[in-house]
Order: structure tokens, then C-alpha cells, then sequence
């Protein structure tokens, strides 16, 4: 199994959008290799012809009616959790390099 | 409430407010006083006084008999309620105030719960002892050096501490039976899906089980049936039973969970419990649960993916703060379960996780033809002390060895207290049956804690 690095630490917070610090980097780094060299025991397990395992409740594809129920929540209770918003919708970060909203 | 003790169990709060040896305000009062008296605990992030107070009004004013009539509710601060603020103990959503309330928490209300307030717990249920909150750990109430075990801490130091009579609480590898096991209270983890999750904050979705904790093995029965069955927002929720069974009970004794590295006096009490058991007539089967060892790789391969992936919604836009926001703990599993589920790595970790699921699930199954319920411990050791484990998230991940099997299979766990370490720290077992077997887990829990003559005690 290979082994994890450096790169693999700033692959995966670019990945997941975190902004690691270089203290952090150095705290993380040496932290989950030891928890990937552990998982990675599993290899040992004989799984041929086992199937996998994605939940337990035996249940397959639950419909309903695709209806707006009544309890839903209205527009201001929508937007109720941010000062960030702009004629009733969310503002959001540019995601265009460039360009910017004034 | 002057000069008397306050009650232990729903059944005592309900008689003694019909009878009106006391009222609804005077309970309130009375656990605000000890909340206030024992805030060193830190088992509260937000107390909603003014709520609690409204609704005992509500109950002294119509006093009509309902399964949680004046049962004060401590919620774990993973559960949406309606204008009382929600954090999951993250600085991400310090500031942020649900619209709506967990199904959970709803019924629980219309049953005539008192919530108290939200209590404190490790952020995004990520810990195995309470101290990766960032609103500060939760002290163990019997001893304040050690720790209330995780992730629903302050739950469960809440009841143990008389600060609640009961409380909420989610189990995604053992953040119920854990912590009620280090605070020598009961705490229940349901099957999979009995439970509706709506309005709960998602931590792993394939594992995540909302259960409860009360003094007694009644009462955490009492709010299950209560808080069970679908409710039309998630559609995981099943009902099901399996019969009760005619012939005698038999009770497993997996051998794998006595292996090295058991406490001593954890094993001795569980021991104990066991031949409590056989005293009662129930016969002791010794079974192997053959892939308990693989039971915290597995565990720490699907769950972080899972967190990865239900953390992603966390962006500061439309509530809460950014993502610079998460504590060392969420970054980690973030980080991780982004790992096992990349390009390259997802057939080596996450499936493969997945098909060993499958065979932990095969080892139960095959105990399940033989036994109804299978007795074990809860953790390897009692609490242990405040810092011990956090320099090393391995050391911690590994406390979670006899509790995580129940959650990758699915099925219902009970953990029940047995006593006292010679230090006065709480001992305790669980139970774990197959799917659906709750009415078998409650009856048998039922049956220990009248055959011990239990009576609930408070440290403070």
C-alpha cells in the first residue's frame, strides 16, 4: 500500500476545500499516516466473492408523491440563516477568475 | 421541590406532577438551580430556560397524562430545534438557529418532554470523549479529572449529574453506549432506521442511529416508543419485529471481546452481569464473533467518507461560518475520508471496507441463529483521564473496538451500568441483538436492573 505524504495531505485538502496552515500540514501529516497504515491492514481479509456492504436496512428505492408538502419552509426562513443576501436569493463567492461584482 | 430529591425516572416525575406533589415550574426551577450549581460540568452549550418555562406553564395549566409528562430533556446539540440555537458543537455554526425541529425532538415535545436546553457534545459527534467540542469539554460528573466518554458527552454527564432526567443522543460507532457507560447511566442505540433522522446534523449516514439515555432501562424504552417509526422525511425508516421467542433466552459470550487489553474490572463486571443472567434462568452460550478485529479498520474507512461527504454542505454560504471554521477533528476525518474515497484509493479502502462490512455482518447473523442477544463490554477500560488520548487520534479511534460492530451491522445495542471500579468510577455491559430485537434488549435489560434491586444514584 502506499504510503501517505506530504502531497497526498494537500491533494485531499484541495480536494475537500480546506486551507491547511503549515502547522497544520506538519500536526496532520504524520497523524493520518499512521491511521492509513492502519486501516490498510484490511488487505490482509479475504473478500473474494463477498459482496459489499452500502447499508443495512434491506430497503430499495422509496418513492412518494413528488408534491411540495405543506410543511415546507417558506423564503425568509430560507434565507433566515445569512446577512448575505441580495433581492431574496444568497450571494455566493465569484467563482470566475477576473470579474467582479461591485 | 424543597427538601426533596428530585425524581430519577419518568414514572416518578409524571406521578408526583399528577399528584401534584410538585409542579412542572417547581421541576424546571429546580434543575436550573443544579445546571447553575455544576456549570463546571460543561454538559450545557446553550440552557433555554425561557422555553423550559413556557412549556411547564403549559403543563401545570392542563395537567393531562402523556408518556413524557414533565420529563426534563436534555438534547444533544446535533438536533434542529426551532429557534434554539444548534452548533453541533462547532464554532462553524455558533451563530446558527434552525427553522425546524427534529422529527426527534417534536415528538418528544408532543409527548410532554421539558427541553432544558442543548447539551454539549464532541463537534459533528467526532470523539470518543467529549473533548474535541469546541465549547470546551465535558468533565466527567463522578470525577472531574476524567472524562464523560464521547461523542454525546454532555448528554449523557447531564442525566448521570441529575441536570436532565433524560436525553438525546446519536450512536455512529458508539457515541451512546460509551458515554453512558463512563457516567454509569442507560443508553440506548437502536436498529438502524427505527428512528427517523430528519433534522438530525448527519455524521455518517450509513451508521448514524438516534437513541437515547435515562436512569433506567424503562424509561430509555419509554422514549423509544415514543420517538420511533417513519415520519415521511427519512426514508430509512422501517418498522419490524422479531417475535418473542417461546422457547428459553439464550445469551451469547463472544470470546473475541475478552482479549487483551480488557480492564480487569471491566471484565470482572461484565462477568458478573452475565451470571446475573444465568441466576435468572437464561442460558450462556459461548459464541466468536471471528472479525472483530477488523471491526475499527472498517469502521474508520466508511465513516470518514461518509463525514467527507456530509461536511461538504458546510460553505458558509446559505448559514454558518466557512470552512476555516472546523476543528482539528472534522479536518482530519474530512481530510481522510476524502482520501479512501479518491481516485485511486477507492477500491483498495472504501470497498474494500465494505465488503468486510459484509463479513462482520455475516458473524452476527450467524451468532443470531444461535442466541438472542449477545452480552459484552462497552469499552476496554473505564474513563479515562482528561488529555490522555488527544495527542493521538489513533489511541482514541481504538476506544471505539467494542462498540463500532453494532453500527456497521446495523443492529441495536444497550448499554446498562454494573457497579463501580474500586476508584469509583462507573462500570457497566451492553446488550446487542439482531435487528429489531429492542422488546428482547429492554426485557432482558429490564430483568438485570430488577434482579440488582438497581437503584439510580447521584454523584453531586
Amino acid at each position: 500500500m502506499a504510503k501517505f505524504t506530504k502531497s497526498d495531505v494537500l491533494h485531499v485538502a484541495k480536494l475537500a476545500n480546506l486551507n491547511l496552515t503549515d502547522a497544520e500540514l506538519k500536526k496532520f501529516l504524520p497523524q493520518l499516516s499512521t491511521i492509513v497504515e492502519h486501516i490498510s491492514e484490511l488487505n490482509k481479509v479475504d473478500t473474494n466473492n463477498i459482496e459489499p456492504t452500502n447499508q443495512t436496512t434491506g430497503l430499495t428505492n422509496i418513492f412518494r408523491e413528488d408534491q411540495v408538502k405543506v410543511s415546507s419552509i417558506n423564503q425568509a426562513s430560507a434565507l433566515a440563516g445569512t446577512d448575505n443576501i441580495h433581492n431574496g436569493y444568497f450571494k455566493v463567492p465569484a467563482i470566475l477568475e477576473g470579474r467582479t461584482y461591485k | 421541590m424543597v427538601n426533596k430529591q428530585i425524581p430519577l425516572t419518568i414514572k416518578d416525575t409524571k406521578e408526583g406532577l399528577l399528584k401534584k406533589d410538585f409542579s412542572a415550574v417547581e421541576l424546571v426551577d429546580e434543575y436550573l438551580a443544579r445546571i447553575d450549581k455544576n456549570k463546571d460540568l460543561n454538559a450545557f452549550i446553550t440552557v433555554s430556560s425561557e422555553e423550559a418555562y413556557k412549556k411547564a406553564k403549559l403543563i401545570d395549566s392542563n395537567l393531562t397524562d402523556s408518556p413524557l409528562l414533565g420529563a426534563i430533556t436534555a438534547h444533544k446539540d446535533l438536533f434542529s430545534t426551532k429557534g434554539v440555537r444548534t452548533t453541533a458543537a462547532s464554532k462553524v455554526l455558533e451563530n446558527y438557529v434552525p427553522e425546524y425541529s427534529a422529527t426527534v425532538v417534536e415528538r418528544m415535545e408532543r409527548a410532554g418532554s421539558i427541553m432544558l436546553g442543548k447539551a454539549n457534545c464532541d463537534a459533528w459527534a467526532h470523539g470518543a470523549s467529549g473533548e474535541n467540542s469546541d465549547f470546551g469539554p465535558t468533565l466527567n460528573p463522578w470525577n472531574k479529572k476524567y472524562v464523560p466518554g464521547g461523542s454525546s458527552s454532555g448528554s449523557a454527564a447531564a442525566v448521570a449529574a441529575g441536570l436532565s432526567l433524560i436525553a438525546t443522543g446519536t450512536d455512529t460507532g458508539g457515541s451512546i453506549r460509551n458515554p453512558a457507560n463512563f457516567c454509569g447511566v442507560v443508553g440506548f442505540k437502536p436498529t438502524y432506521g427505527a428512528v427517523s433522522r430528519y433534522g438530525i446534523i448527519a455524521m455518517a449516514s450509513s451508521l448514524d442511529s438516534v437513541g437515547s439515555f435515562g436512569h433506567t432501562v424503562e424509561d430509555v424504552e419509554t422514549i423509544f416508543n415514543v420517538t420511533k417509526g417513519a415520519d415521511g422525511f427519512d426514508a430509512t425508516v422501517t418498522e419490524g419485529t422479531v417475535g418473542k421467542k417461546n422457547g428459553k433466552i439464550k445469551i451469547g459470550i463472544p470470546k473475541e471481546y475478552f482479549m487483551e487489553g480488557l480492564d480487569r474490572e471491566v471484565e470482572q463486571s461484565v462477568l458478573a452481569a452475565s451470571k446475573v443472567f444465568k441466576d435468572e434462568g437464561i442460558e450462556l452460550v459461548d459464541v466468536s464473533l471471528p472479525n472483530t478485529k477488523y471491526a475499527i479498520d472498517v469502521y474508520y474507512i466508511i465513516q470518514p467518507a461518509e463525514v467527507s461527504s456530509n461536511l461538504g454542505r458546510y460553505d458558509g454560504i446559505r448559514y454558518g461560518n466557512g470552512r476555516d471554521s472546523f476543528g482539528a477533528e472534522a479536518k482530519r476525518r474530512i481530510m481522510l475520508g476524502t482520501y479512501v474515497l479518491s481516485a485511486g484509493y477507492y477500491d483498495a479502502y472504501y470497498l474494500k471496507a465494505q465488503k468486510v462490512r459484509s463479513l462482520l455482518i455475516q458473524d452476527f447473523d450467524n451468532v443470531f441463529k444461535e442466541v438472542d442477544a449477545v452480552l459484552a463490554p462497552v469499552m476496554p477500560t473505564p474513563a479515562f483521564k482528561i488529555g490522555e488520548k488527544v495527542a493521538d487520534p489513533l489511541k482514541m479511534y481504538l476506544a471505539d473496538i467494542f462498540t463500532a460492530s453494532a453500527n456497521l451491522a446495523g443492529i441495536p445495542g444497550l448499554a446498562i451500568p454494573s457497579g463501580f471500579t474500586k476508584s469509583k468510577l462507573p462500570l457497566g455491559f451492553q446488550l446487542v441483538g439482531p435487528r429489531f430485537s429492542e422488546e428482547t434488549l429492554f426485557d432482558l435489560g429490564k430483568l438485570y436492573q430488577k434482579s440488582v434491586n438497581y437503584v439510580p444514584t447521584l454523584p453531586i
